[in-house]
């Protein structure tokens, strides 16, 4: 009792976010943020409540947060920090951490590319398209959770290596040792599917179909 | 520059985290060297594919709760019984 003046719902004392303008600036990345926490958990309705968490609690900080700095990052951070402190938990540890390595261009070579001097076509990455979205997901979340963090963060999100840093609070060559090996690893994962179900690319004399 | 170390940066350039000096020197080579090029126009293709195929809709529903919780909307109240 006696500080319950400036409460909830009593105004909005000077510095503090109203919900509306809150509302104005998060908003437009929860569909970002939900695309993110679907990778992260692998489960929509933890991703539902993962994202619910991030606003709420983006909400009660935005006092905090300084106009003019990045909204973006900070809603991330905040959607990491949740994730990794209250989903990861359960688990009691990350996944392994073991990686298999494969070499850059993974799928560019196996396509023809770089070494073939007498190729008569350019691999194209069409052949990708032909990946159901199902499986492009299921490859990216297969990815063990560090990598997979950092490779949403930079591809999906757009964000720079410093900005990656700072979201997951790791030193900025660890960033780009994620981010470079969750990519290699994710293109081992989509070209075995490739493989598996015969997706090659279109040649000329196959126009049976 | 040679293609070995072009393919070491292949990410960076692709970030666009290079220095202006480096990244000169990589778009030099591969204005010279064509596979490179097209591994470059590949990598980034590859990823226009896979960032296209993760897309999300936001279900409505979780749209609905968030406003109700940041109390932007009237609770619907009890509803009937």
């Amino acid at each position: 009792m006696g500080g319950g003046l400036i409460g909830p719902g009593s105004g909005y004392p000077a510095g503090m976010a109203d919900p509306a303008g809150f509302a104005e600036q998060a908003m437009p990345y929860m569909s970002a943020l939900y695309a993110a926490a679907l990778r992260m958990t692998r489960n929509p309705s933890d991703a539902e409540d993962l994202v619910q968490e991030t606003f709420l609690r983006a909400y009660r900080g935005f006092e905090g947060f300084h106009e003019g700095t990045n909204l973006k990052a900070w809603l991330y951070k905040i959607l990491t920090n949740t994730f990794i402190n209250q989903y990861r938990a359960k688990k009691r540890r990350p996944d392994q951490v073991d990686l298999d390595d494969v070499e850059d261009f993974y799928i560019f070579r196996r396509l023809g590319g770089l070494e073939a001097a007498e190729a008569t076509r350019t691999p194209e990455a069409e052949v990708m398209e032909g990946i159901p979205d199902s499986e492009v997901k299921e490859a990216l979340e297969s990815i063990p959770e560090q990598f997979r963090m950092a490779v949403i963060l930079a591809d999906v999100e757009g964000f720079s290596y410093k900005e990656i840093a700072d979201i997951l609070d790791v030193p900025i060559g660890t960033v780009m040792s994620r981010i470079h090996r969750g990519r290699r690893a994710l293109q081992k994962k989509l070209w075995d599917y490739a493989e598996r179900n015969n997706l090659r690319p279109r040649v000329e004399s196959a126009t049976g179909g | 520059m040679d293609c070995e170390h072009a393919h070491l940066r292949v990410y960076e350039y692709l970030d666009g985290e290079l220095t202006v000096w480096k990244r000169r020197a990589i778009t030099r080579h591969l204005d010279d060297c064509p596979p490179c090029a097209q591994g470059f126009t590949f990598e980034i293709e590859l990823r226009r594919v896979i960032v296209s195929k993760c897309a999300e809709d936001v279900p409505a529903e979780l749209k609905n709760r968030i406003a109700l919780a940041l109390g932007l909307v009237d609770s619907p109240g009890p509803g009937p019984d």
